[in-house]
């Protein structure tokens, strides 16, 4: 049997005195697409930065791949560079084309060199459809043509594990389908992707599972027709009503 | 025709004292850039001794005159045995008076660049000295070209200082010159002539390196 690629175990997280995530434990499985809904201040980003390091949990254990991971004694870089991650705001580094974009982890961080690293980009680029826009500087592109350059760049890297944290939640309405496509895509190449979103369309096609987040803790979890057609609990129910 | 005649006969006398001025203010200005980097890094990492070290260099400095500071190097230094020329050590007083204030120009600099940058080079798995060479500075060092041009058009009037420690810059000669010809008020227009041509040059070269890194680079307005 296959060992999940995230397995958290009581994580607990404050912000001074706020308690922003309570208890969380879940795993994660090869190939699997979890996605989590919940209002805002529910604590799904800091969740999702959890997982990557940019966020210190206090409490509780974060495995990556079968090791729990320590981030006094691991060294966080080496555990990064297999987890990619999408940002609501892209942050795509302005000074460098979008080729530039794409190709500086590998280069810098893995030690590619150049030459093969700008064609792997370019296959990366033909992938999220924007193999034209090698040579553009960020700023001259669309938020979801950004959004979409970002997703390569955290791909370049080889990742076993994407996060998605609210990837379209910045975007004009008509360019949300371009980044949700490129997602899909990547969900049935059998990407492991962990999404934050408040995409419901995009939650029911492409997850497996659905985690309903409250007050910084999992309060209901289960497949996309359970969690949406089913809610079991009133405040997933409320939400849901809400927002659907 | 007086006033022509006189430019034209003294102004040859100071071109030693320009070449002086532009050298100790270019000297003191690239170690004011390597002394204010280095601070500024100082002050934004998170060991405390290096913040409290960078902090006090900066109180210091900001917290008395420069005049002050270019006296102790040159008059005081000497009795603990550093003695060093009028030139260097006006070069090394500016230079260090200067790094104190484009340190808070470096400092802001690179806080100006959103946390989103940096959190998108370490997700990459980049070190936190890679996230600073490779994603931070490039965008800091093009936002402080406007303050640091700035800074060197006051490095280039203060360098006027560094006369009271006899080194023979643009303001001591023109002082040296009015009192041996009791022409002192001319001298001081001439000097101050000379500090105003001075000034605008630089900034004119502030200007042109400011456009070009505009266009060639396309600063982003936006939030990234």
């Amino acid at each position: 049997m296959s060992q999940p690629i995230v397995k958290l175990k009581n994580l607990n997280k404050w912000f001074g005195d706020l308690h922003v995530l309570r208890d969380i434990s879940l795993e994660v499985d090869p190939s699997e697409v979890v996605v989590f809904i919940g209002a805002s201040g529910s604590g799904k980003s800091t969740l999702l930065r959890c997982i990557n390091f940019l966020e210190e949990a206090q409490k509780g254990e974060i495995w990556i791949n079968g090791k729990e991971i320590n981030p006094y004694r691991e060294n966080l870089n080496k555990v990064r560079k297999k987890i990619g991650m999408v940002f609501q705001h892209f942050n795509l580094f302005p000074h460098m084309t979008v080729m530039q974009n794409v190709i500086e982890g590998p280069v810098q961080v893995t030690g590619t060199p150049r030459k093969t690293a700008r064609e792997e980009g370019m296959e990366l680029l033909e992938q999220v459809g924007l193999e034209d826009k090698a040579d553009e500087y960020p700023e001259m592109l669309s938020g979801g043509q950004k959004q979409r350059v970002a997703i390569a760049r955290a791909l370049a890297m080889k990742p076993e594990l994407m996060l998605f944290d609210e990837p379209t939640s910045a975007l004009d309405p008509e360019l949300v389908g371009e980044v949700l496509n490129v997602m899909k895509d990547l969900a049935k190449k059998g990407m492991t992707m962990a999404v934050v979103t408040h995409e419901m369309g995009f939650a029911r096609e492409v997850a497996e599972r659905v985690f309903y987040m409250d007050e910084g803790k999992i309060i209901e979890t289960g497949t996309p027709g359970a969690i949406f057609d089913s809610p079991q609990h009133p405040r997933t129910k409320q939400f849901l009503s809400q927002i659907l | 025709m007086a006033v022509l005649e006189f430019i034209k006969t003294y102004s040859p006398l100071f071109l030693p004292a320009i070449w002086i001025t532009i050298q100790i203010t270019v000297l003191s200005i690239l170690l004011g850039i390597v002394i204010g980097l280095v601070t500024a890094l100082a002050k934004l990492t998170r060991v405390k001794l290096l913040n409290r070290i960078a902090d006090l260099y900066i109180t210091v400095i900001r917290g008395t005159p420069l005049i002050v500071q270019l006296s102790f190097i040159y008059f005081a230094l000497p009795g603990i045995g550093i003695e060093l020329s009028a030139f260097v050590a006006g070069s090394i007083g500016l230079g260090i008076h200067n790094g104190a204030y484009i340190a808070e120009i470096f400092r802001g600099g690179i806080q100006s660049i959103s946390t989103g940058q940096t959190e998108a080079a370490r997700s990459l798995g980049m070190t936190q000295s890679q996230t600073m060479r490779r994603i931070i500075l490039p965008q800091a060092l093009r936002r402080v070209i406007p303050p640091l041009g700035n800074q060197f058009i006051i490095a280039l009037k203060d360098s006027s200082l560094a006369g009271l420690i006899t080194v023979n810059e643009i303001y001591m000669t023109s002082r040296r010159l009015g009192a041996s010809t009791y022409q002192q008020m001319e001298f001081y227009m001439l000097a101050g002539a000379f500090y105003l041509i001075l000034v605008t040059l630089f900034s004119v070269v502030v200007q042109k390196i400011e456009k070009t890194l505009e266009t060639s680079k396309r600063q982003s307005s936006e939030i990234l």
